[in-house]
């Protein structure tokens, strides 16, 4: 598995080959709160990058979730739907997102390293 | 116009709120805990709200001053003791909700709690039916304290002797601190509890003596989530000037003997409903799966026709299920009734429900 990489809408990915994991940062759980909802995509729909591809929502409001990378779903994380508290507990790990099969890598080498996605997030407090 | 703050507003901030802004102020929505932690310590323990955004306005006057205020609030403001509290409504001449309110007989006339967005226009509208011997006064040298959770009687009673003898919906009299302050059994979150109405001054002694007690602040987020378990309209959301008390099913807040002998604004209208039914009315709603209806949600019958809409929605921590309400048409408003709602583009299975989701037994 490759390093993590992030974008500036939040999302983290990771890199085992050409399929690619995509969760929401820790830093993101702290600015939605407590997570109550999570719907993730069905295997086969095609993502673009920074297009909508799943929905997480806070007991304040809803938000869209974006693929930082364009490619085809094949899989969405069921476990988070069924206990989307689960998301505030563990987002860069067990409460991933979803994976897609990526076509492009130039994308993923594009996204922020972890020292420039906290710098990213210091510079931009919300 | 300028953004205002509560005299704990610096309190607040030290306590690790989140501001927002609400009505013209700046207010915690969530500390350091969050909305459920807040909600479910609310619900197990007490948990303390800054509600002094919300107008305290005092009313004295002689008989006629009853007479004047019964025009435009359809509670039996006659009969009213003093230091009883009734929820009510100021209501337009098409019988619309201005605002819904707690009002209070005090020794001199009475006091009405007001929502913070609504409490200019309420001031316009009810002094319209005021004379010159009535006097009135918004009240912004004092603070409003809802303390609110089943251990709130325990841990008041030890600060302000006497409160434990309070009834719900009544209120008095009592010295803290050396100064008097005035002490209800309300709130609007389903919980036994208090309302505490402490000069500006005195509020932060208050707050420390509840926190020295495990009380936790609670923002407005939490307020949010108990208030709709608890089945209680929030105006601006599930209230406005276009719905009437029968269509709010609250109909049961309109006194009995003015639904009878009326002489408020709108009563012809109210009375033609009250005998017929309205077109809409409010209910409760719970999704069947996890999917949150959110304000606006539009609502449709099992065959597809859009009969309603969702004025408040959320998830219910303590039901830990999602809850709403809205309006529907009436004949779609029997409990049980299978309901669709539209959530970004997608149609959930959802039900009509009764009303609290939670609930709670009053100190009677």
């Amino acid at each position: 598995m490759s390093e993590k990489k992030f974008s500036k809408k939040h999302e983290w990915v990771s890199l085992d080959g050409d399929v690619a994991t995509v969760g929401i940062t820790k830093h993101a759980t702290e600015m939605l709160g407590d997570i109550v909802f999570v719907e993730v995509p069905d295997a086969g729909k095609a993502v673009e990058k920074e297009g909508q591809a799943a929905v997480v929502e806070s007991t304040k409001a809803a938000s869209d979730v974006y693929s930082p990378i364009s490619g085809e779903i094949t899989e969405g994380n069921k476990a988070i739907a069924d206990d989307p508290g689960s998301v505030n507990s563990d987002p860069e790990g067990a409460s991933w997102f979803f994976k897609l099969k990526i076509k492009d890598k130039g994308e993923y080498d594009s996204l922020m390293s972890k020292d420039e996605y906290d710098k990213f997030c210091k510079e931009n407090p919300s | 116009m300028e953004v205002q703050k509560t005299a704990l507003y610096n309190y607040h901030k030290n306590l690790g709120a989140k501001f927002v802004p609400f009505a013209g102020y700046e207010m915690p929505i969530q500390y350091k805990d969050g909305i459920v932690k807040e909600h479910i310590s609310t619900r197990t323990h007490a948990g303390f709200f800054d509600v002094s955004h919300m107008g305290q306005f005092f009313l004295e006057g002689d008989e006629t001053l009853i007479e004047s205020l019964e025009k435009i609030i359809p509670a039996d403001l006659k009969n009213l003791k003093v230091n009883h509290s009734k929820y009510s409504f100021l209501l337009n001449n098409e019988g619309g909700i201005i605002d819904d309110l707690i009002i209070t007989r005090t020794e001199k006339g009475f006091c009405t709690i007001l929502n913070a967005a609504c409490k200019e226009n309420d001031i316009k509208q009810i002094s319209q039916f005021l004379n010159k011997d009535h006097k009135h006064l918004l009240n912004n040298d004092l603070s409003l304290i809802a303390l609110q959770g089943p251990k709130s009687v325990e841990i008041l009673e030890e600060l302000i002797p006497g409160v434990a003898n309070l009834k719900f919906m009544t209120g008095s009299n009592f010295e803290y601190e050396g100064e008097k302050l005035y002490v209800t059994r309300s709130g609007y979150t389903g919980e036994d509890g208090f309302e505490i109405s402490i000069s500006n001054i005195k509020v932060e002694k208050l707050i420390d003596n509840l926190i020295s007690n495990e009380v936790k602040p609670i923002g407005l987020g939490a307020r949010d989530t108990l208030r709709l378990e608890a089945g209680l309209c929030l105006y601006g959301h599930d209230l406005n000037e276009k719905i009437n008390p029968v269509e709010a099913n609250l109909k049961w807040a309109i006194a009995k003997k003015r639904k009878e002998a009326g002489g408020f604004n709108g009563w012809e209208k109210i009375k033609n409903l009250l005998a017929n039914g309205s077109e809409k009315i409010r209910v409760g709603i719970k999704p069947d799966g996890k999917v949150i209806a959110r304000e606006n949600t539009k609502i449709f019958s099992s065959d597809n026709n859009e009969i309603g809409f969702v004025t408040s929605g959320t998830f219910g921590p303590s039901v830990n299920a999602p809850v709403a309400m809205g309006y529907v048409k009436s004949e779609f408003s029997k409990i049980g009734t299978s309901i669709q709602l539209e959530v970004r583009g997608k149609k959930y299975g959802g039900k009509i429900s009764e009303l609290p989701f939670y609930k709670k037994s009053y100190v009677k």
